[in-house]
């Protein structure tokens, strides 16, 4: 299906005209967004594009070098209290600020590359975890950051333009992540994307044949964190306060959940799930005001579990998904939607 | 001297429950390569339903252990049966994300069924007792915590256990079998699916006994996150494949968090053993005990 004739398809951004097509409509739904809905669903649209970035970032780690990560909430922590404290310490503007925190971010995932260079499989997973809690448990008890109270951000100001309600925000928010997905998309199709790919599919045949290991495993933890070091940033400003406590190690999770419930390897995969799980996550969270369902789940708690309890049912249908993907579509989402493409091309075959 | 030596008594005290949680997850990850991430929530799950035994139904404590016992083996098997067989051909991602999916479902249904709050469990020892030492080192006197003990006790009981059975009875040998090479061990007449799935059932075990351990403490949903990531860190630390290597990770994680918790800073008391973790690896990748292969093409 996805099948590419020469080389020069298989680097072009967009494969055919339909794809340009449906990429205007994206863009001019995006436009009018804002003016069509309510001041919530603005909200849930910052929430789903931050982790788009994230879930982006992760895939160029996970989906595309072969390497896991546990410790993403410590970058994305990074990023967000990097921010603040540039901003309201040091009294940088914040489009100087995300950056600059954004590479300190990168810099530790370089950093916690070089050991990912020698370990793999459970090994690498529990230094990633270990670094991630490190970060979240150093942060939250120095009072430099705040403490356990957390941060307030300061106003947020480009030239003159003072961003303030969630409708502003979402025109900053939204061309960043479009830019960020185009750089993701650029990356996986240059020569360290190839590399990338090469590592992940066979290691020591890439060493083999040229390629730097070394640097481009790196490189992947460094751009990587760079990823969720932006999202961190922008995070803190959707919330509009930060505390330690919101960079939990479910956290972490969560991320790596919706890279492999949208499809390991394939940007747009990555995007679907992001979603996916951020509507499933927000709207979780108050179980009970579903229609019908909520009523059930009511009943059902009260005579044989605990009505407090309720909102944990979020984990259960996390667990779910993402059990059923891994046993029954490795691929993901993105491998859900090949399937129904090639079935529609071929019918009635 | 005197802290030195308290230190030490409880760090090898919290040491023996970690290396229960790394013995656990080390006897999965030798038969089945899968780095069990649920470990500690299949451990959470029987401790409270040893908690519902006994508050609704009123069951005497012993009596509840060995029914909650019968509940972590059923529960091991179940998991490996309806899910792991099924996830053969996954890869390492696969398996650690197919294990984090069944943490969150017993987590879940642990926290809906219980609730947030953190419960008492009616253990037989209280964390009060303690067994004062006189005059052990000359002219002081140890305050050794019966439940300290207790744990300590029993830890090492359990690992003697394993040991004995991994060494001379006939099923563990077979599964020693089935560890170094499936194929031919299936070819030797080994059911290697009834071994894979009683692999589970005895790490559930093991697993649950840390847990009804660590409930005598506390007893809340999100309680076997602590001793589970530090069991885990235990058993990379150790090599991830040698069940003695899982053990002496396991103490040295217990002491040193203890020393540096008593001499240096208690709140940073995690993050140095997770730390060490993260240098010891860098400098052997395969753990302290366990050889390094080199993959061959």
């Amino acid at each position: 299906m996805n099948m590419k004739r020469d080389y020069y398809e298989d680097i072009n951004l967009f494969h055919s005209k339909t794809v340009i097509f449906w990429f205007a409509v994206l863009i001019l739904f995006l436009v009018l967004y804002p003016f069509l809905f309510k001041n919530y669903y603005i909200y849930v649209a910052n929430y789903i594009a931050i982790n788009i970035i994230v879930a982006t970032g992760l895939n160029i780690l996970v989906g595309y070098t072969g390497l896991i990560s546990l410790g993403h909430a410590g970058f994305f922590c990074l990023g967000a209290y990097g921010t603040v404290i540039l901003m309201v310490k040091a009294h940088i503007p914040f489009l100087i600020a995300l950056p600059l925190s954004s590479l300190f971010a990168g810099l530790f995932g370089f950093l916690i590359g070089l050991p990912a260079l020698r370990l793999e499989g459970p090994y690498l997973s529990i230094a990633t975890l270990a670094f991630g809690l490190t970060i979240t448990q150093v942060v939250g008890k120095l009072d430099f950051f705040g403490g356990r109270e957390g941060l307030h951000t300061s106003k947020l100001l480009i030239g003159n333009l003072h961003i303030d309600s969630d409708r502003d925000f979402y025109c900053l928010l939204i061309p960043i992540t479009i830019i960020m997905i185009f750089i993701a998309r650029n990356i996986v199709r240059t020569r360290v994307g190839r590399a990338f790919i090469a590592i992940r599919d066979a290691e020591i045949a890439a060493e083999t044949i040229g390629v730097n290991v070394m640097l481009y495993k790196t490189l992947a933890f460094a751009i990587s964190a760079f990823y969720t070091g932006v999202a961190g940033g922008l995070y803190a400003f959707v919330l509009r306060f930060i505390e330690p406590q919101l960079f939990s190690q479910m956290m972490s999770i969560m991320f790596l959940a919706m890279v492999v419930v949208g499809g390991i390897g394939s940007t747009f995969g990555s995007i679907a799930g992001a979603i996916l799980l951020t509507l499933l996550d927000l709207e979780l969270r108050n179980i009970l005001s579903i229609p019908y369902l909520g009523k059930f789940l009511e009943s059902l708690s009260k005579n044989f579990f605990s009505i407090t309890g309720v909102s944990n049912i979020q984990f259960i249908v996390f667990g779910f998904i993402i059990i059923f993907i891994m046993l029954f579509e490795p691929l993901g989402m993105f491998g859900i939607w090949i399937r129904i493409k090639k079935y529609w091309k071929t019918w009635p075959f | 001297m005197f802290d030195f030596v308290q230190m030490l008594v409880s760090g090898i005290a919290s040491g023996s429950a970690y290396a229960l949680m790394g013995l656990a997850m080390v006897i999965i990850y030798k038969t089945s390569k899968i780095p069990n991430f649920a470990q500690g929530e299949m451990a959470l799950a029987p401790s409270f339903f040893a908690y519902m035994l006994i508050d609704s139904y009123h069951l005497p404590f012993y009596i509840a252990c060995i029914l909650t016992f019968g509940f972590s083996v059923f529960l091991g098997c179940m998991i490996e049966i309806i899910v792991l067989r099924k996830a053969q051909k996954s890869n390492v991602l696969g398996m650690i994300i197919i294990t984090i999916g069944l943490e969150m479902i017993l987590l879940g249904f642990v926290s809906w069924k219980f609730g947030a709050e953190p419960k008492s469990m009616p253990f037989p020892i209280s964390p009060y007792d303690s067994i004062p030492m006189k005059d052990l080192i000359k002219g002081t006197d140890l305050i050794i915590g019966t439940l300290e003990l207790f744990t300590f006790t029993i830890a090492l009981i359990l690992m003697i256990i394993i040991f004995l059975f991994f060494k001379f009875t006939k099923f563990g040998i077979a599964m020693k079998a089935t560890q170094q090479n499936q194929v031919i061990a299936r070819a030797m007449g080994i059911n290697t699916r009834r071994i894979q799935m009683m692999t589970w059932a005895i790490s559930s075990f093991v697993g649950c006994i840390a847990g009804l351990l660590v409930s005598s403490i506390t007893l809340h949903p999100y309680m076997m996150w602590d001793p589970m990531l530090k069991g885990f860190s235990a058993a990379v630390l150790g090599g991830m494949a040698s069940l003695p290597g899982s053990i002496i990770g396991a103490y040295i994680i217990g002491i040193l968090e203890s020393l540096f918790g008593g001499y240096i800073s208690i709140e940073f008391k995690s993050v140095v053993s997770l730390m060490i973790i993260v240098v010891v690896l860098c400098i052997k990748p395969s753990g302290l005990f366990a050889r390094h292969y080199i993959k061959k093409v």
